[in-house]
Parts: C-alpha cells; sequence; structure tokens
C-alpha cells in the first residue's frame, strides 16, 4: 500500500518540462531531481516530501525518451504518480526503474492538491476522499520488475536462476 | 479477418501469428542510440553486470545531441560513450559530425524493410517509413535489449491513415503532417502504431515520408508505418521483405489537395492553425534543420525561396544539414552558398537547437519558427520563449519577413 499528499498537474505533462534538457547531461545525477517539473513551478522540488504523489491528466510524460524523466521524479521523493494515462515511454520507463505508475480514470476529478490517497497495486485500487477508483491491474511480468525493484534487477535475477539451473 | 504489416512483422519475429493486444517477447534486428542517452545505458549494462553485448554488429551509435560538445561534463559523457563503442567492437559508431542518428541510420542502410528496430530516442519512431517496425525507448530497456537482444511488446493497433490527391504547391509533407496531429491528437495514438497510406505518401519522395514518420510519436504513437516500395530501397541501397495490410479496424481518410501550410503554434505540437490566421506575428529565430526536415530536399525547398533574397534584419536563420552527406550534397549544388549569401549561419550536422541546450539557444520572450517537433513550454530555452513548428518553406519565407509568412507569397 503506498500512502501518499497529493500534488496535481494538468494534461500533456511533457519531459521538457519534467527535466529540461540543459541538465542532463550532467555527470552528477543529483542534479536531476532538484530541477524536476522545474518547467512548470521552478520551486517545485523544494516542496515535496518524501512519500508525495504526483496526481496528473492524460498523457502524462509524453515527449522524449530521456529516462532522467522518471529520475527526477523518483530521486526527488516521489512513490507514485497517477494519471488519466501515460505516454508510453515514460511508461516503460517508470516500471524499469520501479516507480509505480497508475493508470486511473476519473482521478485529476477525484482528488485536489493537498489531499491524502492510498494505492493498492495489486488489486489496482485507488482510495480517495471520495471514494474507491478501480484501475486495471498491470500484467503479472510487469508487476513483477515494478516489485522487484525495476529491469536491471529483474535481469539479474533472470540470469541468476538460468545459472542456478 | 485480416492483419496489419505491423502485427505481421512482429509475427514473423515470434514465429506465431500474433494480434494487438498480445504482449509478447520479440528479438530486436537493430538497436541503436545517441551520446544523450549512451551513458545510462552504459551504467544499467554496468549494474546488470553484462561484459559483453548480444551482437557488436547488430547495434548502432551516432554522436548527435551535443556536437561538438558544450560542456566539460557533456564532453566527459561522450567519451565513455566512446570507450564503450571500442571495447564491445562497435564499428557501426559514428562519431562528431556524422548526422542525427535517425538520419544516419537508414543512410547507412544499416536496416531493411521487414525489421524490428528500437532506438534510445523517442524519435526512432522516424524508420518506420522504411516499412519496419521501429519504436523508441528509454536508456534502461535498450541496455536489456543490449545484454539479451530481446525486448517486450503490446502488439499494437493500427490507425491507418489514408491520404488522397496532390499536395498544392508551398505544401509539403510537413504540413500535412501537422493537420494530422491536429486530427488525432497528442494522446489519440498512444500504444498504437500509425500507419501513412494512399496516393499522397506513395507519391512521396523518401525523405518526405520520413518527415511523416518523425511525428508519429507527437501523437503518442510507437511508430509510424509507411509500406516499403522501390523509393525505399533506393534510399537504403538494399533489400528487405515487403509487409502490406489488409486489414485495419480503425482508419481516417484524409484529402491532401485542399491542404494550405500549417504551423504548431505555441505549447503544443496539436495546437495547429493555417499560417495565414497567424501571418504577421514577429519572429527573433527561424531554424531550419532537425530529424524532422534537416534532409537535401528541405534545404533544396528552402534554398528555392531564399535564393537572391535577405534574411530579415531582426532576424536570424541557423541551417543545420541532419547529416554529413546531406551537408556536402547541398554544398556541392551550391545551396549552402544561397543560404550564406542571404544572411543564414550554418551550423555543425546534428541535432542543433532543437533541444536547447545549445547553437540557438531563445532567450526571454523570443520567438522562433521551426522545422523541428516538439513546441513545448521552453524546449529550445528560456520558459518564457515560444516556438512555432512549420515547414521549411513557411521557416525560409518567415526569416525574409521576420515574421510568420506564407511561403505561397514567394512561389
Ligand atoms: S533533431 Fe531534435 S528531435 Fe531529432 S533526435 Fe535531435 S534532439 Fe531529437
Amino acid at each position: 500500500m503506498i500512502r501518499g499528499r497529493v500534488w496535481k498537474f494538468g494534461d500533456d505533462i511533457d519531459t521538457d518540462v519534467i527535466i529540461p534538457a540543459k541538465y542532463l547531461r550532467s555527470v552528477d545525477k543529483s542534479i536531476w531531481p532538484k530541477h524536476v517539473l522545474e518547467g512548470l513551478d521552478p520551486s517545485f522540488s523544494s516542496k515535496i516530501k518524501p512519500g508525495d504523489i504526483i496526481v496528473a491528466g492524460k498523457n502524462f510524460g509524453c515527449g522524449s525518451s530521456r529516462e532522467q524523466a522518471v529520475l527526477a521524479i523518483k530521486w526527488a521523493g516521489i512513490s507514485a504518480v497517477v494519471a488519466e494515462s501515460f505516454a508510453r515511454i515514460f511508461f516503460r520507463n517508470g516500471i524499469n526503474n520501479g516507480l509505480p505508475l497508475i493508470e486511473c480514470r476519473g482521478i485529476s476529478k477525484a482528488v485536489n492538491e493537498g489531499d491524502f490517497i492510498e494505492i493498492d497495486l495489486e488489486r489496482g485500487e485507488v482510495h480517495t476522499k471520495q471514494g474507491v477508483l478501480k484501475t486495471s491491474p498491470l500484467p503479472p511480468f510487469l508487476q513483477d520488475i515494478l516489485k522487484i525493484g525495476g529491469l536491471v534487477e529483474y535481469y539479474k535475477k533472470k540470469v541468476s536462476a538460468n545459472l542456478g539451473r | 479477418m485480416g492483419s496489419t504489416a505491423v502485427e505481421k512483422i512482429i509475427s514473423k519475429s515470434v514465429g506465431h501469428r500474433v494480434k494487438a493486444g498480445d504482449f509478447v517477447e520479440v528479438s530486436v534486428d537493430f538497436a541503436y542510440f545517441h551520446d544523450g542517452t549512451g551513458p545510462l545505458i552504459i551504467d544499467a549494462l554496468n549494474e546488470m553486470g553484462v561484459k559483453r553485448i548480444f551482437d557488436p554488429n547488430r547495434v548502432g551509435i551516432v554522436f548527435d545531441h551535443s556536437v561538438p560538445p558544450y560542456s566539460d561534463q557533456a564532453a566527459t559523457l561522450q567519451a565513455k560513450v566512446r570507450r564503450f563503442a571500442r571495447e564491445q567492437g562497435i564499428s557501426k559508431f559514428h562519431d562528431l559530425g556524422e548526422g542525427i542518428c535517425h538520419q544516419v541510420i537508414p543512410e547507412k542502410g544499416y536496416v531493411a524493410p521487414g525489421m524490428i528496430v528500437v532506438g534510445a530516442d523517442s524519435h526512432s519512431c522516424t524508420l518506420g517509413a522504411f516499412g519496419l517496425f521501429s519504436t523508441g525507448m528509454g536508456a534502461t530497456d535498450l541496455a536489456y535489449i543490449l545484454a539479451t537482444g530481446k525486448t517486450w511488446l503490446k502488439v499494437p493497433e493500427t490507425l491507418y491513415i489514408k491520404c488522397d490527391g496532390r499536395l498544392s504547391k508551398g505544401v509539403s509533407s510537413k504540413d500535412l503532417i501537422l493537420e494530422i496531429v491536429r486530427i488525432v491528437g497528442t494522446d489519440g495514438a498512444t500504444y498504437k502504431a500509425l500507419e501513412f497510406a494512399g496516393e499522397t505518401v506513395r507519391s512521396m519522395s523518401q525523405s518526405s515520408r520520413m518527415t511523416m514518420s518523425n511525428m508519429a510519436v507527437e501523437m503518442g504513437a510507437k511508430t509510424g508505418f509507411i509500406e516499403a516500395d522501390e523509393k525505399t530501397i533506393e534510399f537504403l541501397g538494399r533489400d528487405g521483405e515487403i509487409f502490406r495490410t489488409d486489414a485495419a479496424v480503425d482508419s481516417i481518410t484524409l484529402d491532401a489537395s485542399s491542404l494550405d501550410p500549417k504551423v504548431a503554434c505555441p505549447g503544443s505540437v496539436s495546437n495547429v492553425k493555417s499560417v495565414s490566421e497567424v501571418e504577421g506575428q514577429p519572429i527573433d529565430q527561424a531554424f531550419l534543420g532537425s530529424c524532422t526536415n534537416g534532409r537535401y530536399e528541405d534545404l533544396f525547398e528552402a534554398a528555392k525561396i531564399l535564393r537572391g533574397k535577405r534574411v530579415h534584419r531582426d532576424t536570424r536563420l541557423i541551417v543545420i544539414p541532419a547529416s554529413k552527406s546531406t551537408y556536402i550534397k547541398a554544398q556541392k549544388e551550391g545551396i549552402i552558398d544561397i543560404f550564406l549569401e542571404a544572411g543564414a549561419i550554418i551550423g555543425v550536422t546534428g541535432c542543433g537547437p532543437c533541444l536547447g541546450v545549445h547553437m540557438g539557444v531563445l532567450g526571454d520572450n523570443e520567438v522562433c519558427v521551426s522545422t523541428s517537433n516538439r513546441n513545448f513550454i521552453g524546449r529550445m530555452g528560456a520558459r518564457s520563449s515560444s516556438v512555432y513548428l512549420a515547414s521549411p518553406q513557411t521557416v525560409a519565407a518567415s526569416a525574409i519577413n521576420g515574421q510568420i509568412t506564407d511561403p505561397r507569397r514567394y512561389i
């Protein structure tokens, strides 16, 4: 169960506003979470408390394939993103890095900024003040990747399982 | 029930018939990445403990995002990728100045119709114009592919877009694809494949087709497929297997003959209007280049308008050929001279100012008209700057006037 305070964003939040390209070519990765969503709110990173949840409209994460967009959100302390829908590359990147992404129709209307919500990943439910919203849970192999912490860990587990055979 | 070309390509790869909605594991025929995504891919491979990649001959690397590097850190990261290419014996490695990956990979003939291709860049959908399945993924997915030669896919539905009629003078495939983005919307094709078909697309050059496929991701699509033909084979310099759609569930039909020049206004690629509606909007910069419209044909069409003219004194025009071979051809044909004489600045081959980090970054409140593919907030520079997306012809005409201008005034 994931529980956290909500930050709300609108539709079509693109990867350029999540993390502008000028920060990407850095050998210091700690710079990314400091600039998360700077394109929309320059002081956003300083407002986040660990465990907070982002709620957004449709097509969250559209644009470039930059994985730094997922890492900036995750390392800033955000525990999950719940959106009406996600852009597909961002969605893969989220799962691959162990950041829970929940596609949930009606979420934008159901919560206000500052609300606390609870997410039950296995049952595919989001609990809000206004009631429970149902989502379709991920296929089992994607849930496995998410649970183990991402695709790197998933690969390592697969390799060691094969070696043990 | 019939299948789509994309379903057939994936079916062939997995060895049995698949349909839209199935989750499958596919073998990847070719994978590529650039200096921007490379460092994270290498980090992921190291974390995975992978010593040797699956097949160095099926991997391409092209440096295009930071050419030449704009900071010490960018240079350090490139050195890391360069070292990796050497250690892994990747011969299809193209260092600074060869061009943009989506242009160089097909120009070199590394891919062929019928293949499954994955690039660590969202515009890898561009290669769908070669009758293959090509899609963009992130760094960790690419690392997994480099380790195993495989990836998982959800077989996409195809949204089939049939365009009939001849484009009129001054109207290009860029205007057509902008109109399609307006109709489909920024998320109208999420998780789907787009297929562009019909007489308009068949009669287009391979370059114009690439402009269409390039912008598939702007509608959320996995790829922008176009059936291969002789033009495709000629461009690649190699043969392949041709796949055709015999039935698509979802389709849109468009009459291209009535189309006028379009622009995507700042903030969203689907915010598309006719150029005539925004004519007169002053601009500070005009950019001709990128993986959308930096090919020879684009430079040629823009040069026709700029020949003997001057770029407006309140405007700068930046021209960047998409690849070295484009540059050489444009130079030989005298096109580069036309730009220089008109007062344009010619940049080093690569992505240039498209991603807003160097070689033409926009300042506060500046306005740019660009042939690239994204006009998000702050994409090309300051948060308060704005970008209008348009065809090479519109960009050239606008550069002359210092304001957004219908190119048909010069044709
Ligand atoms: S030209 Fe622009 S859109 Fe194309 S690959 Fe380079 S940065 Fe990306």
